[in-house]
């Protein structure tokens, strides 16, 4: 990685020890500076020589660009590392549904109706499209112009408008400037145009080239009228070239910290079938990009890139956690078993999924383990007869049913006499496995 | 202004084991066809920078019991052939295009159908004689059952050159020494960490299974259900292998069908789930996204079942491989 490591931090320092930074020494404050846990300006008697310096060294590696403005402003780009193990990604790609300002108002009305339903909840959080793009091939200013303040009018989504004609853009801008949409593509033929339009408005502009080369060429002829908050689009022949241009971009960015494309990302999934379209549009999301535009709005179709883009952009330092509570699954009556589990979200929809499975209503009794898997948590002393008798209580799961009969996990059977003796109920030892549970609820378990 | 772009290609040192699945008559089995996977000196389909010398391939996945619990959108094409393995298995390689068959020997557990060794084998014996391409054979899961069935399974395969699977940090021993003695390569079993990945292969390596016949299993997760975890691991398998660890420098498999089709997003009629779309569109479209999430991640094998499925996957990897569009 090309990162600035704390050594080269501690060289601008004044290596004094002062404390005033209220690190113990210059190495300690350097190191922290370094990791991003500290800011250089903390230590009072740094020169400006070298806040300079480090400054420019400290720059993003990738810009991050903001497009469209209130309460779905979206920001794509910033990103630091090329595995999601070594730290999260950021700014989770922008899913994009393109409009076509050539078909007719009845169909860019469906399009729209089905857009707004492309919003769905997963795992408790709410997961949905960001953005429209309004593509003006083919048709003139005035058509343009009519598309994008109608879709302006009836979305709140942020918009790309795309159209090689400067002045198509310039046309379209008057009244969604406001909301400051991505504009483009800019490319050899028009960048100067797009420029001009955009400077004014300080919009961001999407620039597209078949090279590498091009895309920098045409980055930095931007940068040098002041513009920067740009994004790439590699116009690239196939699939495979697309990810590889986006893999390039990525590395070129964060490993060489190469200014001139150190920018998010634009990938468009289309031309195929919608099968093919879907899993591309998954594909870009797996492998860098900022944005990606896609033609489906089908909820079939959309569900699994947004999922795909959840799953990705999940923080892997945080323990994937579900609320700990009793939960229903069915419409469990007084009979119904009680089934303990962690709160691991992966243990807990397993089982969940399995108890649904079986068909056998069931009161999931979830123990608070900070995430953890069953086995862990018993490791680590978060899954404890202790602690599950007090949840167990706590949740009230034995107050709702007529029985007194509680099914731990297979693989902690060895608190079963524990428990039963804190508790008093009598506990059941269920699979280890959660796939045994539907055998385990018809054929071991009665109230 | 020209600018000149960096070169930021990387030279891995190592390349993963290629690992050969099927052995036609000529080299002491029946089947038609092989198989063989991995040889990667790169991250999967950086073809600017390595090669990727044998395509990705899909399994298609064959029970021993007819497969009554199955969601009705993938129970649907097998209807006629559910309770015939042979058939089930044709129906996979002739109409759907599945390069492996995965024979999953469900109706040997003991909380199940509990059938025998000799049903299982005989089960086993109708999928060779009905299909020529290579096989895979996936136990029921019970370890002591699992070690009752393999040794009649494995010799009546004999000499196929099969995968079997799996072995885990605490089962490895009947396996291992039934792949050696019957000519089989091994799947290895880690649940989703990338230690017990590599100390299940090393407890391998220890009874004298060699790691070049060795496929690794990290576990699989949905997509939407833990897909994220196995992604990071095998991600981080792959870059450890192409730098250098031997222990883990090995094709990787994914058990796709049997995760996917077991999920809400996949079997959930849209009236339980509105706005969701038509789940028979839905489910093909959940379990191909998921195998395209791995494929990116290195997986070498992918175990699927709903045909729709297979063929975007199977067109997936192509356009992967570089196929066009």
């Amino acid at each position: 990685m090309a990162k600035v490591t704390g050594i080269d931090i501690y060289k601008l320092l004044p290596k004094t020890n002062c404390g005033d930074c209220n690190f113990p020494t210059c190495m300690a404050f350097a190191m922290q500076v370094a990791a991003k846990k500290a800011a250089l300006d903390q230590c009072p008697h740094v020169s400006a020589e070298a806040q300079s310096a480090l400054g420019d060294a400290q720059a993003p590696p990738m810009l991050t660009v903001t497009i469209g403005a209130g309460e779905h402003e979206l920001a794509v780009g910033g990103e630091t590392v090329l595995f999601r193990h070594e730290e999260k990604f950021h700014h989770p790609t922008g899913v994009a549904i393109r409009i076509s300002a050539g078909a007719d108002d009845a169909e860019i009305d469906a399009r729209l109706d089905a857009i707004a339903k492309l919003h769905f909840t997963r795992v408790g959080e709410e997961i949905g499209v960001n953005l429209v793009a309004i593509d003006g091939e083919g048709v003139d200013a005035a058509r343009f112009g009519s598309v994008v303040e109608k879709v302006h009018g009836k979305t709140d989504l942020p918009l790309i408008l795309l159209s090689a004609d400067a002045g198509n853009l310039e046309a379209a801008l008057n009244g969604a400037a406001a909301s400051h949409p991505l504009i483009g593509p800019a490319t050899d033929a028009n960048w100067e145009a797009i420029a001009e339009i955009a400077g004014e408005k300080k919009l961001p502009i999407l620039v597209r080239a078949d090279s590498l080369e091009k895309l920098g060429e045409l980055a930095e002829g931007l940068k040098g009228k002041g513009i920067e908050n740009l994004v790439l689009q590699p116009d690239a022949e196939d699939l495979i070239g697309t990810l590889t241009q986006l893999t390039l971009l990525r590395r070129l960015s964060l490993e060489k910290v190469f200014r001139p494309l150190g920018y998010p990302t634009l990938a468009v999934a289309a031309g195929s079938s919608s099968e093919a379209d879907s899993v591309a549009a998954g594909a870009a999301v797996c492998r860098y990009a900022g944005i990606v535009i896609t033609d489906e709005t089908d909820p079939e179709r959309i569900l699994p890139i947004l999922t795909v883009r959840q799953n990705v952009y999940t923080d892997p330092t945080v323990p994937n956690a579900i609320e700990a509570k009793l939960y229903e699954i069915g419409s469990p009556g007084p009979d119904a078993p009680v089934i303990l589990t962690t709160n691991f979200a992966l243990t807990y929809f397993t089982v969940a999924g399995e108890v649904e499975n079986s068909k056998v209503s069931a009161y999931i009794t979830v123990v608070d383990t900070e995430g953890l898997g069953v086995l862990n948590a018993y490791a680590d002393d978060k899954f404890t007869a202790e602690s599950v008798v007090k949840t167990v209580q706590a949740q009230g799961a034995m107050d709702k049913v007529n029985h007194n009969k509680l099914i731990i996990p297979g693989l902690v059977a060895v608190l079963r006499m524990e428990i039963q003796e804190e508790s008093g109920w009598e506990v059941i030892v269920g699979p280890e496995d959660a796939a045994g549970i539907p055998t385990f609820l018809r054929t071991e378990w009665s109230a | 202004m020209t600018v000149e772009i960096p070169d930021v290609k990387k030279n891995w040192p190592h390349t993963i084991n290629a690992v050969t699945i099927g052995a036609t008559s000529a080299e002491g089995g029946t089947r038609t066809s092989t198989v063989t996977i991995g040889g990667e000196t790169t991250l999967p389909f950086y073809h600017f920078e390595g090669t990727m010398p044998n395509k990705p391939v899909v399994a298609m996945e064959v029970w021993d019991i007819p497969a009554e619990d199955w969601p009705d959108t993938v129970r649907e094409p097998f209807a006629d052939v559910l309770a015939d393995p042979g058939a089930w298995a044709k129906a996979c390689v002739e109409t759907f295009g599945a390069e492996l068959i995965c024979l999953r020997l469900k109706g040997c557990d003991p909380n199940g159908a509990d059938r025998s060794p000799d049903e299982a084998a005989a089960a086993a014996k109708q999928v060779a004689e009905a299909v020529g391409v290579p096989l895979i054979v996936w136990g029921c899961g019970n370890d002591d059952k699992d070690n009752e069935v393999f040794p009649v399974v494995a010799e009546a395969l004999s000499g196929e050159n099969c995968l079997l699977g799996t072995i885990t940090e605490d089962n490895y021993k009947t396996l291992t020494a039934l792949g050696t003695a019957y000519g089989h390569k091994l799947i290895a079993e880690s649940p989703v960490d990338i230690n017990m990945a590599k100390q299940v292969n090393i407890l391998a390596l220890d009874v004298g299974f060699p790691s070049e016949n060795i496929v690794i299993y990290p576990s699989t997760g949905a997509l939407g259900y833990g897909l994220e975890y196995v992604y990071s691991i095998m991600e981080r398998l792959r870059i450890a292998g192409l730098k250098g660890d031997k222990v883990v420098a090995m094709p990787m498999l994914c058990d796709i069908g049997i995760e996917v089709w077991s999920i809400k997003e996949a079997k959930a009629p849209e009236d339980e789930v509105p706005g969701w779309g038509d789940v028979k569109a839905r489910g093909p479209m959940w379990e191909a996204s998921t195998a395209t999430a791995y494929l990116l991640a290195g997986a070498d094998v992918l175990i699927m079942r709903h045909p729709e499925a297979v063929r975007i996957t199977k067109e997936t990897i192509s356009r992967l491989m570089g196929g066009g569009a």
